[in-house]
């Protein structure tokens, strides 16, 4: 039996931030507000098994995004992100 | 309005009625299904959709899955595997027919995405299902009449295990900088001549050879083969940016 890892990463909450953002937040570059590294959104390890999407920094491990879903509404917690980068085009 | 335009601004993603049109069985737990969606929008090569079912009483299950066929191609195919614990995958292997029709969303996903436009001439490391979305690419490679030199390792459990294996071996003997190399983890058959041990980064120096210029490495499997692989490949010479990565699980990719 091996052992299953509910780790996934912030390509898989793609889904759900279309649901929030005009544009497609996967591919824009995060900056962590604790510790300071830069990354895509899709390369934060996301753990889908909390109430909602809790999506973590790779490098410290502290949260960067938690995203809700409610019956008819959308909770976004971005503190754990000091800044989002946007390409043209992505 | 500019702004927006810089931003890549979406339509939102809406949710749409796919309607089966084949199913081709890749392996005993393997399927893929050739999908009818009206108003498809297109999609880049490794992207995925979010698939929704609802059963009689409202409950509904939802789960992403990669898109293997390439931009190219006018319907939209998703290879699944079936995980016998799973909520949506023992309905899409197994018990669809042609004909029936689910819920979909897509294309999402701008990270892990190649274009045969770019040149990013491509190393791939796939771990079991995880070749879907790099399948994607290498289909769209051919497709597009793309020289660019790619190099696939791909690691399952068994020979049985592999997905797409003719095809594969039919792109690679094309000629056109396709080489293609497995690693059978569990059982290997008598005589097999390829890797049989989990992907390390000796393997992986033998297969893709170092990081050349521009080069992308794409890394699609479970969490733990994706991040070994991936360190492994930064201990190789690869510059972080150059190597992207997509886990799947139990939740995300079913």
């Amino acid at each position: 039996m091996e052992e299953v890892d509910l780790r996934l990463d912030g390509n898989a909450a793609g889904g759900l931030l279309r649901e929030v953002f005009a544009f497609e937040v996967t591919a824009a570059r995060g900056t962590c507000a604790s510790c300071g590294a830069v990354g895509e959104v899709a390369t934060l390890v996301l753990y889908a098994h909390a109430p909602g999407a809790v999506l973590r920094c790779p490098a410290c491990g502290a949260v960067v995004l938690r995203v809700a879903r409610g019956r008819d509404r959308v909770w976004v917690d971005a503190r754990g992100l000091s800044c989002l980068e946007l390409a043209p085009g992505a | 309005m500019a702004g927006a335009a810089l931003l890549g601004r979406l339509e939102p993603l809406v949710w749409r009625l796919a309607e089966v049109v084949e199913i081709v069985a890749e392996t005993p737990s393997v399927s893929s299904l050739v999908l009818d969606v009206p108003g498809w929008p297109g999609h880049r090569a490794g992207q995925h959709v979010d698939v929704r079912l609802t059963a009689e009483d409202g409950y509904q299950a939802q789960r992403s899955y990669s898109i293997a066929s390439p931009p190219e191609d006018d319907q939209v195919t998703l290879t699944v595997e079936r995980l016998e614990d799973g909520e949506v995958s023992p309905y899409l292997v197994g018990e669809v027919r042609p004909g029936d029709r689910f819920e979909l969303r897509g294309p999402i996903g701008g990270y892990f995405v190649w274009e045969a436009a770019e040149g990013a001439p491509l190393d791939l490391a796939a771990g079991g299902s995880g070749i879907v979305p790099l399948m994607a690419m290498l289909r769209h490679r051919a497709a597009a009449g793309s020289g660019v030199r790619a190099r696939l390792l791909y690691s399952t459990r068994t020979l049985d295990d592999v997905i797409y294996g003719d095809e594969l071996e039919r792109l690679a003997a094309d000629g056109d900088g396709l080489t293609v190399a497995y690693t059978l983890t569990r059982a290997q058959p008598s005589g097999w001549a390829g890797y049989a041990r989990r992907v390390d980064r000796e393997m992986l120096a033998d297969v893709l050879g170092g990081p050349g210029a521009g080069a992308i490495a794409f890394v699609c499997g479970p969490t733990g083969f994706v991040e070994s692989v991936a360190a492994a490949l930064v201990d190789l010479g690869y510059e972080p940016p150059q190597v992207k990565t997509e886990r799947f699980g139990p939740t995300g990719g079913e």
